[in-house]
């Protein structure tokens, strides 16, 4: 995985409301068999029209938008559990998907890709895409160690909250499979001691 | 303490805790399926691990399988290759597999239940977020990403936080013509596709207790839907009958054992909640979805809100746009095209029959395309021997094989753009049944009364 640790950059504001899975890489694309090349295919059908020609009214094909966070509506994600909506995030260039709250699994997936899912308050969030609406270069400053979201623009520092566990695999690129098997002999005794009731 | 059912089933998977308050939760039950599997096999041998527990694993090919001739090799190349993966890995890797043309195959969260795999107590994941379903029997599962896949596979542990709890209680008597998919669909209109965010919901209350385990699955099914990790019932009696006799239940002794066991498991008397909501079976009627998400549900009756408690103006004028609906008017009578009965939402044997019964000797109507898909070849087999099949297509209706189909269009069944679908499965997203499909979740019963007068149609006024 790769580490996350500080982050400066402009941002693409996608202020719409309960995206799901299914928008960010509709079901037809997941018949790859590897993680790789999904960002070309990151909101298709909002972003291409049948004749898969760009549409201009979409903010990924705005020239005067880009950058490598995403600023989007509350409940990012929702929808299925598909890890490749993560992966098309990440592929697509995204280090950063802040939005209000985040749907579960998504979070996750964001997590275990080294993309940050940044939750910041309602209003921070308006303030966020204001900031874009009056000069889409404005640059953001995201720093994990200390946990601040910087509007670079207005000077606004915010604090955010990511549990420690996540951030140390952030910003040292582990995996939590890493960690489960450095647990091995304590799943091992698990297994041999507990009273499976359940699965006789 | 009096402890919840969740606490006592999650407190007994505990391996370790973690500081920063993640957990090391043991995994009883991995199912696995063909599109969210073959990145973490890939995984697997890039990290030169081992399948941890092979008798914990069972896999089947749903998402990609075609309904129409399943014995012929599947034409799609990309769909071929994805199953051939399948195969292929389960058989380097020792995973028990039933794939095409296997009498257990199925709709993943169709086939652990029917052949017992499921059963209360038990922690099960799966890389699909309706894994859900299985709570119905008391069971923790929910779904997973691929990268945890791998985890289950190299450890058979997941480290997570803790969800919160909801307990959701629905209570009194359904009116007829109101089915389990209403109740779902109605909880979710009114706490809309986040309100669950953060929480693994109990449901119960009267109006619970009296459903089936079909009925059970179906509205654990959804819980997804309204954002929580999962959705779980007390087992009880129902879900001992069901469960009897079933391939992998207990058998003889261990049966008597397990039974006790699980009887130990509802929650008790007093437990704490962090959120409890009521609901009043009597308020329930059948229900449609008019949007792009399915917190966009109503009665039939009702106009299509301008906007509502869960969504703002600009969603339902943006969902408006895409179904090519207007807000302020009603649904009720609205033409529609295609009728998808099928899915791990409504599938199952109970399904079939609740269709049938409604259906009668009435003609699916001119001009409208009906498929029928049961959620399993176990499903298939009993609804031909009660001659379900038959009438079904003497009706008008397509009776196809056994697959997820056009809940998720993922092989060749897709609903066409700009085509409106009244559909028994859960998801009504832009794109969901194919590029701009226009999907109306609604329960079987409704889609049948769609599919015989060609119209979004209250149920109630056929029965
Ligand atoms: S039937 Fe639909 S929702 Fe269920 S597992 Fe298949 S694709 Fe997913």
């Amino acid at each position: 995985m790769k580490p996350f640790t500080k982050l400066t950059s402009s941002a693409v504001p996608l202020p719409i409301e309960d995206v799901d899975t299914d928008q960010i890489i509709p079901a037809r694309f997941l018949k790859a068999v590897t993680r790789d090349g999904f960002g070309e295919n990151l909101f298709r059908d909002w972003r291409f029209d049948k004749l898969n020609q760009p549409k201009e009214d979409f903010v990924l094909n705005n020239p005067t938008y880009s950058g490598q966070i995403l600023v989007a509506g509350a409940n990012f994600g929702c929808g299925s559990s598909r890890e490749h909506a993560a992966w098309a995030i990440g592929d697509y260039g995204f280090r950063v998907v802040v939005s209000s709250y985040f749907a579960d699994i998504f979070r996750g997936n964001a997590l275990n890709n080294g993309i940050l899912p940044l939750v910041v308050s309602p209003s921070l969030l308006d303030e966020i895409l204001q900031t874009i609406e009056v000069n889409p270069a404005a640059a953001f400053t995201i720093d994990l160690e200390a946990q601040t979201f910087k509007n670079e623009t207005t000077g606004t520092v915010s604090t955010f909250d990511i549990d420690s566990y996540k951030k140390t695999c952030l910003i040292n690129g582990y995996d939590d499979i890493d960690y489960l098997l450095s647990q091995s002999d304590l799943i091992d005794k698990f297994e041999r001691e507990r009273i499976d009731f359940s699965l006789k | 303490m009096p402890k919840t059912l969740f606490d006592k089933v999650w407190d007994a998977h505990v391996v370790t805790e973690i500081p920063g308050g993640n957990q090391v939760l043991y995994i009883d039950r991995h199912l696995i399926h063909e599109v969210t599997s073959p990145q973490a096999f890939n995984g697997l041998r890039r990290r030169k691990l081992p399948l941890l527990r092979k008798d914990r694993i069972v896999a089947t090919a749903d998402h990609n399988v075609p309904t129409i001739n399943q014995h012929k090799p599947i034409t799609e190349p990309l769909s071929a290759k994805q199953v051939r993966m399948l195969t292929e890995n389960c058989a380097e890797f020792g995973v028990s597999l039933y794939g095409l043309g296997h009498p257990y195959q199925g709709i993943v969260h169709v086939i652990g239940p029917e052949l017992g795999i499921t059963r209360p107590g038990i922690t099960m994941v799966c890389g699909d977020s309706h894994t859900s379903t299985h709570g119905a029997f008391g069971a923790i599962a929910f779904g997973i990403g691929t990268s945890q896949v791998e985890q289950v596979m190299a450890t058979q542990c997941l480290l997570l936080t803790k969800p919160q709890k909801m307990r959701i209680n629905v209570d009194g008597d359904l009116a007829p013509g109101v089915t389990a998919k209403d109740i779902i669909l109605y909880i979710i209109s009114q706490i809309g596709t986040g309100g669950g965010t953060g929480y693994f919901v109990e449901y119960a209350g009267s109006a619970i207790r009296a459903l089936s385990m079909e009925g059970r699955m179906t509205i654990c099914n959804m819980s997804i839907e309204m954002g929580a990790r999962g959705g779980l019932i007390a087992p009880d009696q129902t879900t001992f009958d069901y469960l009897k006799g079933r391939e992998f239940s207990p058998k003889g002794k261990d049966w008597d054992e397990a039974v006790a066991y699980w009887s130990s498991l509802p929650t008790e008397e007093g437990a704490q909640f962090d959120v409890e909501l009521n609901y009043k079976a009597e308020d329930i009627s059948p229900m449609v979805t008019y949007g792009t998400n399915p917190g966009m549900g109503m009665g039939v009756k009702e106009a299509i809100p301008v906007s509502s408690e869960v969504h703002n103006k600009a969603s339902i004028d943006k969902a408006m746009k895409y179904m090519g609906l207007e807000a302020g008017k009603q649904l009720e009578n609205h033409p529609i095209d295609y009728v998808f009965i099928g899915s791990c939402t409504n599938s199952r044997i109970e399904d079939l029959r609740a269709v049938v019964g409604l259906v009668g000797n009435s003609k699916v109507a001119e001009g409208v395309t009906a498929i029928v898909v049961p959620g399993s070849q176990q499903v298939s087999k009993q609804a031909i021997s009660e001659g379900l099949d038959q009438k079904l297509i003497a009706a008008g209706f397509e009776f196809r094989e056994a697959g997820c189909s056009a809940c998720l269009g993922m092989n060749e069944d897709k609903v066409p753009a700009g085509k409106y679908c009244v559909s028994t499965s859960n998801r009504n997203f832009e794109g969901r049944q194919g590029p701009g499909a226009r999907t109306i979740l609604a329960s079987p019963l409704t889609a049948a009364a769609a599919a015989i007068t060609g119209r979004v149609t209250d149920v109630r006024e056929l029965i």
